[in-house]
């Protein structure tokens, strides 16, 4: 009992730093360019799609990684100077509109492209066995090394942000655009870049979980719903509230799969209790959303509505 | 003079839904029936989303969620009827219903519940938090439905023999499109007497300036909060009157691309126009009926196209052929 809660607990952990991947890119393009972009996930679509085409072409994962951050990066760029820049001015209903538009063609594009038949991703044989976790049960390496490799990156978008000097641009963006357009800094070039960088993250954890599970035409969809229940929780435009948002729900997520059936079995039979309880555990991140609303309606680290 | 234009515009696409319908029936083209109850009952959601996206600048992206409780409301009691089990027996016993009038007013009565609960905790907030969190609890709802097995589940659940209406044979493709078209009708004349009366006004005011409407005292959220839960009433009618043009229901009703598609409906036609949710189902049904003849992947050519509207050509059908809104 107490290794399956510690697996859990894990899986919750890296469902966390993926959703933190996804989260942030998108916080990052609403605090700085004060976007709403629904196509966010159609970028971890492509992200994972290019990692299963050219790991299945060349063989190799570690290439696939590659192509995943740049294809995703490369299709964020292209749809920034072609699409999103005449958004920005835009109230926020077109917004919603154009990047739906967006979804479409990138889902149905992917559809004529790859089919409508799952692809799959094998784990790099350098990381593919498992090790033991205290309590005995087994835990697969790679799962580890995305927590790992997910936390890294984490750790270096903070460093870019804080430490850099396009860090410090993308901090004045955020502050006050007018401003840095006129100290001289080619903001469109800057928007470009901050799109592409989030649209490269996004990627990148589409690579990740597509190794756990299959990679399909909108798969993109259900983890942008979380990342934007994240960014609700942890405030629009807030790197550290989307950190915080992100384990909060990977974790209320996790848990509540795990523990609500077996808790309801104290009052019901096994198969009422298993379906009240993922029935319930299913909302419970919304629910959480709902509290964080009522407490603060500008989220945990927000600083406006 | 604009007005003007839009008046006829609207009586021509009214004559237009139920022209065609009537020279399908007399040419025995009863899937052309289909495709204009379709238009019917799809407008009829738009122009439900339209009071509080157009009238209320509510940019909810939740409306799905309504529109599915409709269909799950039509679905569930149908099936406990037709099943002969009751829905409730303690304390006194509650039986399904096969009866449309009835369903409707348990869709109505459902759905604003939901509403109004949705509403209060979301009329908190406003822009971006709004369009997510609506957005996150008709996504809630959606997980939900998948997840709870007593109803189908991710399957859904069929309606085997179509609701019925007193003095009506609803089987009958044309009698179904009458019904659908005069709830259209309703619901239409019902935004159009709201949206002229104080309310709209209130409403009219809260959306340009809510700091003036407190300043003569009145409370900006209740006017949304109450906007917001009509709106989603006439979503969920729509809703139920869907399940049973398809005589069936499922998640798929509530999943955010019904949400996306009820909003394109409402902008392809022209926000905040009276007959714009209703121009903007028929070029979209149009569309995926005529795309989909041609090209299997028929949604790629649709969002392009989608795209050009929103970054070209504002204002939507309604505001390209009848011109500029008098007042914004």
């Amino acid at each position: 009992m107490f290794s399956l809660f510690l697996e859990q607990l894990l899986n919750g952990l890296q469902s966390g730093v993926m959703l933190f991947l996804m989260a942030s890119g998108l916080t990052l393009v609403f605090g700085v360019m004060g976007l709403i972009n629904l196509a966010h996930g159609s970028l971890y679509m492509v992200g994972a799609f290019a990692c299963a085409a050219v790991a299945a072409w060349t063989g190799s994962f570690w290439l696939g990684l590659v192509a995943s951050l740049m294809a995703a990066a490369l299709a964020g760029a292209l749809v920034e100077m072609l699409v999103i820049r005449r958004l920005y001015k835009r109230d926020h209903l077109d917004q919603v509109l154009a990047t739906f538009a967006l979804i479409l063609i990138f889902s149905e594009g992917t559809r004529w492209i790859f089919g409508s038949f799952p692809l799959f991703l094998n784990v790099p044989e350098a990381l593919s066995g498992t090790v033991t976790i205290p309590g005995g049960s087994q835990y697969p390496i790679f799962r580890l090394a995305i927590i790992v490799a997910g936390l890294i990156v984490a750790a270096g978008l903070f460093a870019l942000i804080g430490k850099t000097r396009l860090g410090t641009r993308i901090r004045a963006g955020e502050a006050d655009r007018e401003m840095i357009a006129a100290l001289g800094i080619n903001i469109d070039r800057l928007y470009t870049v901050v799109f592409a960088l989030g649209a490269a993250l996004a990627g990148l954890a589409g690579a990740f979980v597509g190794t756990t599970q299959s990679v399909q035409v909108g798969m993109g969809e259900p983890v942008l719903i979380l990342a934007f229940v994240v960014i609700v929780i942890g405030g629009i435009g807030s790197i550290k509230g989307a950190l915080i948002g992100s384990l909060l729900v990977g974790f209320t997520d996790t848990m509540g799969r795990f523990l609500l059936p077996i808790g309801f079995e104290a009052f019901f039979d096994p198969a009422s209790a298993t379906a009240i309880g993922s029935a319930l555990a299913s909302m419970l991140i919304y629910i959480v959303m709902a509290l964080v609303l009522f407490l603060r309606p500008s989220g945990l680290f927000g600083t406006e509505a | 003079m604009s007005m003007n234009r839009e008046t006829i515009l609207n009586i021509v696409l009214a004559a237009l839904l139920i022209a065609v319908p009537v020279i399908a029936q007399i040419m025995g083209e009863p899937f052309i029936i289909t495709l204009a109850t379709k238009v019917a009952i799809l407008g009829m959601a738009g122009v439900g989303l339209n009071i509080a996206l157009g009238y209320g600048g509510l940019v909810s992206f939740g409306h799905a969620a309504f529109f599915g409780i409709g269909g799950y409301a039509a679905g569930i009691l149908a099936s406990h009827a037709l099943n002969y089990e009751p829905i409730m027996e303690a304390p006194f016993e509650i039986n399904g219903t096969t009866q449309m009038i009835v369903i409707w007013i348990v869709a109505l009565i459902a759905s604003a519940l939901v509403a109004l609960l949705i509403g209060a905790i979301t009329l908190r907030t406003s822009g971006v938090y709004f369009i997510m969190i609506t957005l996150a609890f008709a996504q809630m709802i959606y997980y939900f439905a998948i997840s709870w097995p007593a109803y189908g589940g991710e399957d859904g659940l069929s309606i085997y023999v179509r609701n019925s209406f007193p003095g009506l044979n609803t089987l009958d493709p044309i009698s179904f499109f009458a019904l659908c078209a005069a709830m259209l009708g309703i619901a239409i004349a019902f935004s159009a007497v709201l949206i002229r009366s104080r309310f709209g006004l209130a409403l009219h005011g809260a959306r340009q300036n809510s700091q003036r409407m407190m300043a003569i005292g009145i409370a900006p959220f209740r006017v949304r909060l109450v906007a917001f839960v009509i709106s989603a009433m006439i979503t969920a009618w729509a809703g139920a009157l869907y399940a049973d043009l398809n005589r069936f229901v499922s998640p798929s009703m509530l999943s955010w691309h019904m949400s996306g598609e009820i909003m394109v409906f409402v902008i392809l036609g022209g926000v905040g126009r009276l007959f714009g949710p209703v121009a903007g189902a028929a070029l979209y049904i149009l569309l995926e009926h005529l795309l989909g003849g041609m090209f299997e992947y028929w949604q790629l050519p649709l969002g392009i196209l989608l795209l050009v509207v929103v970054l070209f050509a504002r204002g939507g059908l309604i505001g390209l052929l009848a011109g500029e809104r008098k007042h914004a």
